[in-house]
């Protein structure tokens, strides 16, 4: 019964969308109030109307009611209940239905908070809103029915592809979504504001707190994705530049772009019809990241099952959204008025900069991304280009976009004398100096861009916190500045932190692999790793080998690792669980591979478990130093977005109304 | 002019949408290569330091596949349970070839996901690869037992693939 609800409740959703987004736009355009008021209450139905559904799949999920075909598909009565529940969106149907209850969640916020906008364009931007939900809600009704029902009902469920069950994942998605979906309501107003044919700075206040609020989440869900393959596809590595990751990456590079010239849009009324377009454009990647993963086009370690019909599907939703927004665009930016004038050297000058760079550091990933989808329209097909394009290409630009943001704020609006810049820029730039300095005295010899991009680390910390701290004079002072400053010297201290985590790690990882036998040792980065032996353990759904290492370092005690090898009866697969010990100044990271004697076949559950208590295991320990920092520097990023969040001056038909009446 | 400035986003992604569909209906693995009927091309690969096998080496008279392969191809990840499973069967001889990728991580990716290569070839700057024609990894050649390329499978060489295309051809090839 649950099921037959949910799936009336979507298609009412369905309706109720359809309705969103036909009505409120003929109001706006004949000014007629009613019209454009349906807008409101059609917007909290359809949430109403999503979230109902969402929670009775979730429902079929918690009692595992298997005559349902997507919780027959991936759950299992003996899955732990956090992994029932987040198996609800960790299939293509679920995540679907995740996607559009976000979508309808924003679209409701607007409608709640957002009453000081002006009548036409709330109505204009929530109808553009309910056109993308009624798109994906008809592509759920018509391809991806996450309700339908199977007969007979099977006794048990297949359970959720094992390398996805891990709380890092569980929540990755939801967090990515915020960030996808989110930008849709950037997309929204801007394609309100082209209809309007009116952009101007109270517009540009208006997105700016989505597009904050987007980004941030769209960050942190990146660096739990990228956290999670770190621990869990045992490798080590923290970024594969995986189709499926640059899906996300792409939106969140033109998400950065946009937050910044969203701010010149806002100060200085200029850049605007730039500004609409990367509005048009983040959100486009985010659809487009859709696309890739669900219809099979390109071949990626997680994409979900894919198929052509699905695929078709959402590339006519991706032609109609974003060739129709580019078509306004086309059609109505050339009539925008351009706004203030600015000196090649200033700060918005600095902002045009950083926004050439993110775009086309975007680009590249789009290229590198898409290449393998363009050879094979030339007869080639499904190839990886890889992590050596992007490290030739990707890493060149973040160069000079690190070294502007350490510049960029010691600017001036509208005209910047250069020489006082370069000199309240010269104490960071002798900071990073003394970085590289110290990497090359300290640490083992690296290749040149190691200490390069230690010093611009360095010095893009030095800087923002020198330039906060010469605005600020004095603590007390520094409280009461406003917290969109506090926000931008957070999230740009997070990349200085982010880019010296990838820098360490990258350039002075250490690493041993090889057999060892029990009893055996190796010394690495300063520690003594001894192999004790294995052992059987068992975990609700799986039965494990887990390997105990004695891991110390100088007279210390000793610390006790334990990476396994899972094997899961009900898919038949294994996964890696490495262990992992970590401290701000690096992580020690063990994997165990397979016995020595496996042969060829590798990690099947026999030769897990039947290897003999003497046998020599492929070990693989490294010391990936600073590489925490990565994490945590998105981490402070996502946080400098959020404390930009609460400045005053977006509070006014912002989400964050509700903080101001609580603080009166 | 200026119009036009406008109008590029539009076309540009107007040739991407274009592409998008060409690749949605297209069976990507079949390609054929000028090398099909050729012998293979005579390489002298470096063996690949650290995964304890011979340098690359066909064996005449018998049927073998060759792969190209990198640590920092995802596709590579894809298809390496197949090859896996190819050699265990121990019909088939299979050789590898790391394509431009540190010997290190060659061996990482091996160590860690089990090796099916018999010999191994180093090609560090994908000299080699371009001697057999190879555009990307993953690609893999099917070897007759008179050493001449028979077969040439491009992208991830999936079990569907290999039940269907490559097993009546080994099959087909042994008896000649």
């Amino acid at each position: 019964m649950p099921a037959e609800i949910g799936h009336v409740a979507l298609l009412l959703a369905l309706a109720a969308a359809c309705l969103q987004s036909v009505l409120p736009l003929v109001g706006a355009q004949r000014g007629d109030a009613r019209l454009m008021a349906f807008a409101r209450p059609a917007a909290l139905a359809q949430f109403a109307l999503v979230a109902l559904a969402f929670a009775l799949l979730t429902w079929c999920y918690v009692v595992s009611d298997f005559s349902v075909a997507n919780v027959f598909q991936n759950s299992h009565t003996a899955k732990p209940m956090l992994y029932k529940v987040t198996g609800v969106w960790g299939n293509h149907e679920g995540s679907l239905l995740l996607w559009v209850l976000i979508l309808a969640l924003f679209g409701a916020a607007v409608a709640a908070f957002g009453r000081n906008l002006p009548p036409p364009l709330a109505a204009r931007a929530l109808a553009v809103q309910a056109m993308i939900a009624a798109a994906f809600l008809a592509f759920m009704a018509f391809t991806s029915n996450p309700f339908e029902r199977l007969d007979p009902v099977p006794a048990e469920g297949r359970d959720l592809n094992p390398i996805l069950q891990d709380p890092g994942l569980a929540f990755h998605p939801p967090f990515l979504y915020l960030g996808y979906v989110g930008l849709s309501i950037v997309f929204s107003f801007a394609v309100a504001a082209l209809v309007e044919g009116r952009v101007d700075a109270a517009w540009a206040r208006w997105v700016r707190p989505w597009a904050l609020a987007a980004w941030a989440s769209l960050t942190l869900g990146i660096a739990l994705g990228s956290w999670w393959a770190y621990y869990e596809l045992g490798w080590g590595g923290w970024w594969y530049w995986d189709p499926v990751e640059n899906a996300s990456f792409m939106p969140w590079l033109v998400g950065a772009a946009l937050l910044h010239s969203a701010i010149v849009a806002e100060k200085r009324d200029a850049l605007k019809s730039w500004t609409i377009l990367l509005a048009i454009l983040a959100f486009g990647l985010s659809l487009i990241g859709t696309f890739l993963v669900r219809s099979g086009v390109l071949t990626s370690v997680h994409s979900f099952a894919s198929d052509p019909a699905r695929g078709a599907f959402i590339l006519a939703i991706l032609a109609v959204a974003i060739g129709g927004s580019l078509a306004l665009y086309a059609w109505r930016a050339p009539t925008l008025k351009p706004g203030g004038a600015f000196a090649p050297m200033s700060r918005e000058g600095g902002l045009v900069l950083n926004n050439l760079l993110l775009s086309t550091a975007c680009a590249t990933v789009f290229v590198g991304t898409l290449y393998p989808l363009f050879l094979e329209g030339l007869g080639g097909a499904k190839v990886s280009v890889g992590a050596p394009f992007f490290n030739a290409t990707f890493v060149p630009l973040m160069i000079p976009l690190v070294a502007a943001m350490a510049v960029g704020p010691f600017l001036a609006w509208k005209r910047a004398d250069a020489r006082a810049a370069l000199r309240r820029v010269a104490l960071p730039a002798a900071a990073g100096a003394l970085a590289a300095i110290a990497c090359a005295l300290a640490a083992p010899p690296a290749p040149a861009l190691a200490y390069v991009g230690a010093a611009l680390a360095a010095m893009l910390a030095a800087a923002t916190i020198g330039e906060f701290a010469a605005r600020a004079g004095t603590l007390r002072r520094a409280l009461g500045l406003p917290r969109a400053a506090w926000g931008t010297a957070i999230a740009h201290l997070g990349m200085a932190v982010t880019v010296a985590g990838v820098v360490a790690s990258a350039a002075w990882q250490s690493e041993s692999i090889g057999l060892m036998r029990p009893g055996e040792s190796v010394s690495i980065a300063g520690w003594q790793v001894t192999f004790r032996g294995t052992e059987l353990a068992r975990g609700a759904n799986y039965t494990a080998r887990r390997g105990l290492f004695e891991a110390r370092r100088g007279e210390g005690s000793a610390l006790r690792l334990s990476p396994a090898k899972r094997f899961y009866p009900s898919t038949g697969s294994t996964t890696t669980e490495a262990a992992i010990h970590g401290s701000i100044l690096g992580d020690l990271y063990v994997t165990i591979a397979d016995p020595a004697e496996a042969g060829p076949q590798g990690a099947n559950a026999r030769f897990l478990f039947e290897a003999p208590t003497d046998a020599a295991w492929a070990v693989r320990i490294t010391h990936n130093p600073l590489v925490a920092w990565i994490w945590a520097g998105a981490g402070l990023m996502a946080l400098g977005g959020a404390v930009s969040l609460t400045d005053r001056r977006l509070r006014v038909g912002a989400p964050t109304r509700r903080l101001r009446t609580a603080r009166a | 002019m200026r119009r036009a400035l406008f109008l590029l986003p539009l076309l540009c992604f107007a040739a991407v949408a274009t592409w998008f569909a060409f690749g949605l209906g297209r069976d990507p693995s079949r390609i054929p290569s000028a090398l099909v009927g050729r012998p293979a091309p005579a390489v002298a690969l470096p063996p690949l330091e650290g995964a304890q096998r011979p340098a690359f080496a066909l064996q005449p008279g018998r049927v073998a596949i060759v792969n190209f392969f990198a640590s920092w191809c995802a596709p590579c990840k894809v298809e390496h349970p197949t090859l896996m499973r190819l050699a265990a069967e121990g019909r088939i001889a299979v050789h590898g070839i790391s394509y431009k990728d540190a010997a290190a991580d060659s061996a990482r990716f091996l160590a860690q996901l089990g090796n099916p290569f018999e010999t191994i070839g180093w090609d560090r700057d994908g000299r080699a690869a371009m001697e057999w024609g190879v555009y990307g990894v993953p690609e893999t050649f099917v070897v007759g037992r008179d050493g001449t390329i028979r077969h040439r499978h491009v992208g991830a060489l999936l079990d569907d693939t290999v039940a269907r295309v490559l097993v009546p051809m080994v099959a087909r090839l042994e008896r000649e």
